[in-house]
């Protein structure tokens, strides 16, 4: 490892003042002069043909300035260009209670409300259907979208890689399981908000996005407008972990608004409407099926998923295909088959969140292992770790795995958790799960050629600044990029001036999510400031001078004096790796993270509580840019797993929301927080900019299954359905004691229609196991 | 989630929205500032501060006191601003994340929070920051126990609350 200044140091974030002091401006904090506001007349019913709007007591309420419906936005958007099935304003049918309807710009935001309230809607009700299995029959009355497979069916999927049937055949045990994750939100601190305003002709848009790009799209799209005619700009972040990548209803209605009347217009979301503009975790029933040979080696497996998808697309061609590609960047699967299916339901759509329709499947995986290691007698960290993948090889669905940490990872955890000399009393237990991640999605969200990440340097009067697309939602990729350029240059992080997340003034970045920034912002980054490092040493040794020697203002100077304006631009284009096969898309990634996680806990058998005494947690991130952000973004990606894993669920009864508020949507307090030991390892990766890959999401994964895990240990219950209730754990208890299986979860998989699969070769030399 | 079709016309909507708003006058003392304003009475403490006042720096998270988010100190204890109205504390001291610096330098726990990292998408900082200076006001070394107990009204969704909870611990060891 080269040495380096900057790069590795546990330095403050660059915004790190301006957090502190209150002094972000978030896109709420925005009150230009004239600011209209904007309120969203919302359906209350899951399912409805929406028969007639009447807004006219509405627009003769004295200071509502413009009404708009669905009539006014008919074009439809959404975030993947197979789905584009939302309008901004619905005017046909209601998909979800919070499927917006009405939108009305007003002087005061009572005003707006209060016009909502004199709108007349007539609905024709419709039959709302409310879980998986439901979508999987023949509909009662009509559809919820018109187009996916059969009934209520979104998407299907299968796909055979390598001869599955003979692995099955090979094996000396064969295993069944069935398992449930219960879908939950994001829950960001901030609520969504948007401003827009209209100004010669030219619409500007501040958003709390993740994505500014994809809104631009979609704005350009819907409004009819060509792009180089709308401006989107991030506003500084309150949270996001996938909740804000999707272009929302909101921020076209609030552009369209200021269009209309000229008017800046804004619209911040109630905590309850955050609940409804969702995209969160898919709820997801998995079914998996694996032969092993009598020494634990995976033989086949057959992995079987059905996403509750919610009334639009959103990401969920993606989502489906994510519950199934991941399974063998962990585990070498020589044979592997997998069909998936997501279907329509009436509820806020879910999509993207931290982990993207992964933490699912590696949930049903890792305490599947658990048992078939049972099942054989073989300790279970043992046989994962015979099963584990090695670096610099392909898995059979043709993801390439180059560096890979998990044994360092394994190593650090069960040392440090002295998990083998557990003390195996009643009532406690530690468990242990294991979990990969992508870093950066290997290609786009829609087909082009563009790279992925785009970083312009510009350098005069002796400063630097850096422009990139790049998206800081708070987990510091604004930081990463100072870093990087600054290390170049031979700067502190604070020197370098940075403009980003603005499709006027920055070139693209796809901005904050697949865990992409830091690899491929960073290494478009490292080409421009390399770039620039050369036009700079090239003038001052010109002037018969060392570049170490000399400041960098003035090495500035020389430079300018030399080649006029400095400006340099790198880009990151990911390698095309994508296998030969539909669907290739979802899975490959320039570099895959690895993580491994111990949990200790206390089950009480009598209230069926869990508490989480400790989580050892150690995170194979290539190289930490800045280990202080790294560790942020494990400790915070870690409690977002207990919290999936112990109490956040996004329930519903009889079509509603049951609990669309912070305080009975339970999420993880300073109370519950356990303490979190982490360690970082290095693998320096290849390819990623000074070896880095990512931290923000693939920490989360193996929380979960390791929490069940423990469960398992503590009180002999297997609950193979998250959240853990206290509820799940006595009724597990309740089973074990009447001498019927000692387990929580699903009781089937349903039958599902998959089509015929699509049988594919491995890459070349995978079977042979020899790569 | 409000309900179309209310009728508001054939209730009387026109003297809904047009009745007129009980306005009173407030005279605020903010960070040691103190300003006097014409609000309407039903405006909470939130509002006011962000709206009326421009001190943008108090977020919200809920508008319904569930959060945290909207901390704020009145005579040096939080209080959920979106649950108070100013009318309720007129006259007395409220201290919001504008006036924990000095204009020169940073308050430790902002230092401490910058440092390690405490605050990612910082919009619950202002909150905590506040709760987090109440309690080291009350108790300048609290257990880690005491400053759970102290924040645990504050919801963070980033940080996993454990460099908040060392940067709580750091300042608390700078200050004493």
């Amino acid at each position: 490892m080269s040495e380096t200044r900057v790069v590795g140091k546990p330095l403050p974030k660059v915004d790190a003042a301006t957090k502190v002091t209150g002094r972000a401006v978030y896109a709420d904090d925005m009150l230009p002069a004239r600011t209209l506001h904007c309120k969203i007349l919302r359906s209350p019913h899951p399912h409805a043909r929406i028969v007639s709007i009447d807004t006219s007591t509405a627009r003769r309420i004295p200071g509502v300035l413009a009404v708009i419906t669905g009539a006014d936005l008919p074009v439809k958007f959404g975030i993947l260009p197979v789905t584009q099935d939302e309008r901004a304003l619905e005017h046909e049918k209601a998909r979800y209670v919070g499927d917006p309807i009405v939108a009305i710009a007003a002087t005061e935001e009572e005003i707006a409300a209060a016009a909502c309230d004199a709108v007349e809607v007539e609905y024709d009700v419709l039959e709302p259907v409310m879980s998986i299995d439901a979508a999987l029959e023949r509909p009662k009355g009509e559809r919820i979208q018109e187009y996916g497979g059969p009934n209520n069916i979104h998407k299907l999927v299968a796909l055979e890689f390598g001869d599955v049937d003979g692995g099955f055949a090979r094996a000396d045990h064969v295993r069944e399981d069935v398992f449930f994750y219960q879908g939950n939100t994001h829950l960001p601190m901030e609520q969504h908000s948007a401003i827009a305003t209209y100004i010669d002709g030219r619409v500007t848009l501040w958003s709390s996005t993740q994505v500014v790009h994809y809104v631009h799209r979609a704005l350009s799209k819907v409004l009819e407008l060509p792009m180089h005619r709308i401006r989107v700009i991030g506003a500084a972040h309150g949270g996001g972990f996938g909740g804000k990548t999707d272009p929302f209803a909101h921020e076209i209605i609030v552009a369209k608004l200021a269009m209309l009347t000229g008017r800046p217009v804004k619209c911040t979301l109630t905590r309850e409407e955050v609940f409804y503009a969702h995209r969160g975790r898919h709820p997801v029933l998995m079914w998996v099926r694996t032969g092993v040979t009598r020494d634990g080696r995976i033989t086949a497996m057959h992995f079987r998923s059905a996403l509750d998808g919610g009334a639009y697309g959103s990401y969920g061609v993606a989502s489906t295909f994510y519950t199934g590609a991941l399974q063998t960047v962990t585990y070498d699967i020589p044979a592997y088959r997998f069909e998936g299916c997501r279907v329509f339901t009436n509820k806020p759509p879910c999509g993207p969140k931290r982990g993207h329709g992964t933490p699912q499947p590696r949930f049903a995986l890792e305490l599947h292992l658990e048992k078939l290691a049972r099942d054989l007698d073989i300790d279970p960290v043992e046989m994962k770790r015979r099963n584990f993948v090695k670096p610099n090889t392909w898995t059979v669905n043709w993801l390439r795995v180059t560096s890979c940490g998990l044994e360092e990872c394994t190593e650090k955890v069960m040392g440090a958790s002295r998990f083998r000399e557990r003390k195996r009393t009643p009532g406690h237990g530690m468990g242990f799960a294991i979990s990969s991640y992508l870093s950066g999605a290997g290609t786009a969200i829609y087909w082009n050629d563009m790279p992925h990440s785009e970083v312009q340097i510009k350098v005069d009067r002796g400063g630097v600044t850096a422009y990139c697309g790049a998206m800081d939602i708070g987990q510091g990729s604004d930081s990463v990029l100072a870093t990087i350029v600054a290390e170049e240059l031979g700067l502190q992080p604070a020197d370098v001036r940075l403009v980003t997340a603005d499709t006027d003034t920055t070139p693209i970045d796809l901005g904050s999510y697949s865990s992409r920034v830091t690899f491929m912002a960073g290494n478009a980054a490292l080409e421009a400031a390399r770039k620039m490092r050369a036009l700079l040493v090239e003038a001052v040794e010109a002037a018969g001078k060392r570049y170490e020697d000399v400041s960098f203002e003035e090495a500035s100077v020389l430079g300018e004096a030399r080649f006029g304006t400095l400006t340099t631009a790198g880009s990151y284009t990911p390698p095309k790796i994508a296998g030969p096969y539909k669907g290739s898309g979802v899975g490959p990634s320039p570099a895959y993270s690895y993580s491994a996680c111990v949990v200790d806990i206390d089950a009480d058998a009598r209230t069926g509580l869990v508490k989480v005494n400790k989580v050892w947690i150690a995170h194979d991130v290539g190289r930490a840019i800045n280990p202080l952000l790294v560790e942020g973004q494990v400790e915070g990606s870690v409690y977002m797993g207990l919290g999936e894993a112990l109490m956040e669920e996004q329930v519903f009864r009889k079509g509603l929301h049951k609990w669309p508020s912070m305080l009975e949507y339970k999420s993880p307090t300073f109370l519950d927080m356990p303490e979190v030991e982490t360690f970082i390892v290095e693998t320096n990766d290849p390819e990623g900019p000074y070896g880095a890959k990512e931290a923000g999401q693939g920490p989360l994964l193996p929380v979960p299954p390791a929490v069940c895990a423990a469960v398992h240990d503590a009180l002999g219950v297997w609950i193979d359905e998250i959240p853990v209730t206290p509820e799940k754990v006595i009724e597990a208890l309740r089973r074990k004691e009447k001498g019927e299986p000692a387990r929580y979860g699903p009781p089937r998989f349903p039958s599902i229609p998959y089509p015929e699969t699509i049988k594919v070769d491995g890459p070349v030399g995978h079977q042979e196991g020899t790569y | 989630m409000r309900r179309s079709g209310q009728g508001y016309a054939r209730n009387g909507l026109k003297n809904e929205i047009l009745r007129d708003v009980e306005r009173v006058v407030l005279s605020l003392n903010v960070n040691g500032e103190t300003r006097q304003l014409l609000v309407p009475v039903h405006k909470t403490l939130l509002e006011v501060l962000r709206e009326d006042m421009q001190l943008t720096g108090t977020k919200h998270g809920c508008e319904l006191g569930e959060c945290g988010t909207c901390t704020v100190l009145v005579d040096g204890k939080p209080h959920l601003s979106c649950l108070v109205l100013p009318i309720q504390i007129d006259g007395r001291a409220i201290t919001t994340v504008e006036g924990m610096a000095s204009p020169s330098e940073l308050h430790p726990l902002q230092t401490a929070f910058a440092e390690l990292g405490a605050a990612q998408c910082g919009y619950c900082t202002p909150g905590i920051l506040l709760s987090a200076r109440s309690l080291l006001e009350e108790n300048p070394r609290p257990s880690r126990d005491e400053i759970k107990e102290a924040l645990a009204g504050n919801l963070c969704r980033c940080t996993g609350y454990t460099k908040i909870l060392e940067a709580v611990e750091l300042a608390a060891e700078r200050m004493g």
